[in-house]
């Protein structure tokens, strides 16, 4: 076990608890009723996925650290998930062009890593790609609502879909070989024209356009993070850091 | 009009609901008698169709406005298994709203215009939902207390005369109790952690135990909506053994928690076999619900953003699934 096996771990880990956080906003502000229900599950499965890998990070690491320790003690420079999660999502198109790209991402990823050599990153893969089928689904199905539905949702799709594009290269980010050679994780250039062909797919079929936009800089993964991530994390740690010690 | 969690009532000033005229079907009334259940596609007396409207809208409402104080801790819940816990029970009220919703669909109106009575401030929701969530305790109290009067309120409705609401209470009942235990547990978490942990807790049961008391409604003799709806089956209970029942069950689960309950005047009474308890200030649940409470104006702001900056969401939907029906091959049947 290498330091780099928990930082991957730790990577993927905080994707999923960062974009929990974001979508826990909608629940009691979403379209419609249905949708609240709906944001909150797929919220609850990041959540889930995110303790698990959590904890995972915290053994493959040595120090006794649980996911409390680190998801609530931890500063910005030491998270280590990808910028297109950590951004706000307040506008229901940025949030379902989010969902389509990260969602189908972490479907071609976990398929990948639910036969790893680690076999507790295997059984959280095996578990997490029947939940994150279902969000690429829902996101799936927004996405053409909203892109195929009338020419003010056409216009505020393609708009978000723009506004998340440059984010989206990140997540093929260069992974230590050894850990790609050693069947512990995946191959970001195998998962690139997979997750990059179903997502022009659905734009395609929701009349939308896929951008040709630079990326943004990266660095999510070294934490070098957007200014968004400290708000976001001084919200979700400030109780818990007040009372340094106590339990909940 | 103001709806209590399953409770109907109104404030000073304000008209009852109309009452009932003697011109009941005679299947209807048969069906009280016999302790029956009354269907959709029964003969309804108009009177019990409104009153049933509205008090299952303004349940739904209560429901669906109750996911805001509780929504309002899910980014700052203190450990990731109580944000779970916390986003579930979130979930789970808007769940209760659309079952409700449902219910009161059967009666012949749709979702639409109750919300559009809830924005526009025609219906009401239960006042407890207009008070902060200050600190994390909240959530605990919210849970044992407001949870816990919801359940002693609701648990008679699931023998309620009216079928889809009887039903949709006995769904609700069950996951409010799994919320309810739920909540002490984060109380009896907090009174034996750490001094300020346990301050944190009762500093809450102090703000919402008069609240919660107010959540049965007016005293019996002030309460004119009560006995119509006895006598249709709605509610079973008279407000006043409501909240006995509830101060009952408090006691000594507070003691369980080492926490007191903000009343001096609490103490067991042998003759009567209940506690006694202080007078509630009915002055201040009149207040809050002629809008002056201390969330009011926020709850309603919230919701109606909420549905406005959806609109262009729910009309896309619409439009696509027009679109859908109209092209070739689609099922026109």
């Amino acid at each position: 076990m290498t330091n780099a096996h928990a930082d991957y771990v730790l990577g993927l880990a905080d994707d999923a608890l960062v974009s929990a956080q974001r979508m826990g906003w909608w629940i009691s502000r979403a379209p419609q009723l249905e949708e609240d229900v709906a944001l909150a599950n797929i919220g609850l499965d990041q959540l889930g996925q995110a303790r698990t890998l959590l904890a995972h990070a915290g053994s493959l690491e040595g120090e006794g650290r649980g996911e409390d320790d680190l998801a609530y003690f931890r500063d910005e420079r030491d998270f280590r998930n990808v910028k297109l999660v950590e951004r706000p999502q307040t506008d229901f198109a940025v949030t379902m062009a989010r969902l389509l790209v990260f969602a189908t991402w972490q479907a071609e990823l976990y398929a990948v890593l639910a036969h790893s050599s680690d076999p507790t990153l295997a059984g959280v893969a095996g578990k997490a790609v029947k939940e994150v089928a279902y969000h690429v689904d829902h996101a799936r199905q927004w996405v053409l609502r909203l892109g195929d539905g009338t020419d003010e949702s056409h216009l505020r799709m393609q708009v978000a879909v723009d506004a998340e594009w440059p984010f989206v290269e990140e997540l093929f980010g260069a992974v230590d070989p050894a850990l790609v050679a050693d069947g512990i994780a995946a191959d970001p250039t195998v998962l690139r024209p997979a997750v990059l062909g179903r997502v022009g797919r659905v734009l395609g079929e929701a009349t939308l356009t896929v951008p040709h936009l630079a990326p943004a800089v990266a660095g999510g993964r070294e934490g070098l993070h957007t200014e968004h991530l400290g708000f976001l994390l001084a919200e979700m740690q400030h109780l818990s850091r007040s009372h340094p010690g106590a339990s909940w | 009009m103001a709806q209590v969690y399953g409770n109907d009532f109104t404030a000073p000033g304000e008209t009852p609901a109309r009452p009932a005229t003697s011109d009941e079907p005679e299947t209807f009334r048969a069906l009280l008698e016999g302790e029956g259940r009354v269907e959709p596609r029964d003969d309804l007396p108009d009177a019990y169709r409104r009153t049933l409207v509205r008090q299952i809208a303004q349940h739904a409402h209560s429901e669906i406005i109750g996911m805001q104080p509780e929504g309002n801790w899910i980014s700052r819940a203190p450990s990731l298994r109580r944000k779970a816990i916390l986003m579930a029970k979130v979930q789970d009220e808007a769940g209760h709203g659309l079952y409700l919703y449902a219910a009161a669909e059967t009666l012949g109106v749709d979702r639409a215009d109750l919300l559009d009575q809830l924005h526009s401030g025609r219906q009401k929701y239960s006042s407890i939902f207009n008070y902060p969530t200050l600190t994390w305790a909240d959530m605990g109290a919210i849970g044992w207390l407001v949870d816990g009067a919801a359940i002693v309120n609701q648990v008679p409705l699931c023998r309620c005369s009216y079928g889809p609401y009887a039903r949709a209470m006995i769904r609700v009942c069950k996951e409010e109790s799994f919320h309810q235990r739920q909540g002490f547990e984060i109380l009896h978490t907090l009174s034996h952690g750490t001094p300020a942990q346990k301050a944190m807790a009762q500093d809450a049961v102090d703000r919402y135990w008069w609240p919660s008391l107010m959540m049965f409604g007016p005293p019996d003799d002030d309460s004119p909506n009560s006995a119509q709806s006895m006598a249709w089956g709605i509610k079973r209970f008279s407000n006043d053994d409501l909240r006995q029942r509830f101060v009952d069950m408090a006691v000594p689960q507070a003691e369980a928690l080492g926490l007191t309950l903000p009343d001096p005047e609490i103490r067991w009474n042998e003759d009567r076999g209940h506690h006694d308890f202080g007078e509630v200030d009915f002055t201040e649940l009149f207040e809050v619900i002629k809008g002056n409470g201390p969330c009011n104006a926020e709850r309603m702001a919230h919701r109606v953003r909420a549905h406005e900056d959806g609109a262009w969401v729910r009309e896309a939907a619409n439009a696509y699934a027009d679109k859908q029906a109209a092209r070739p091959g689609a099922d026109v049947a």
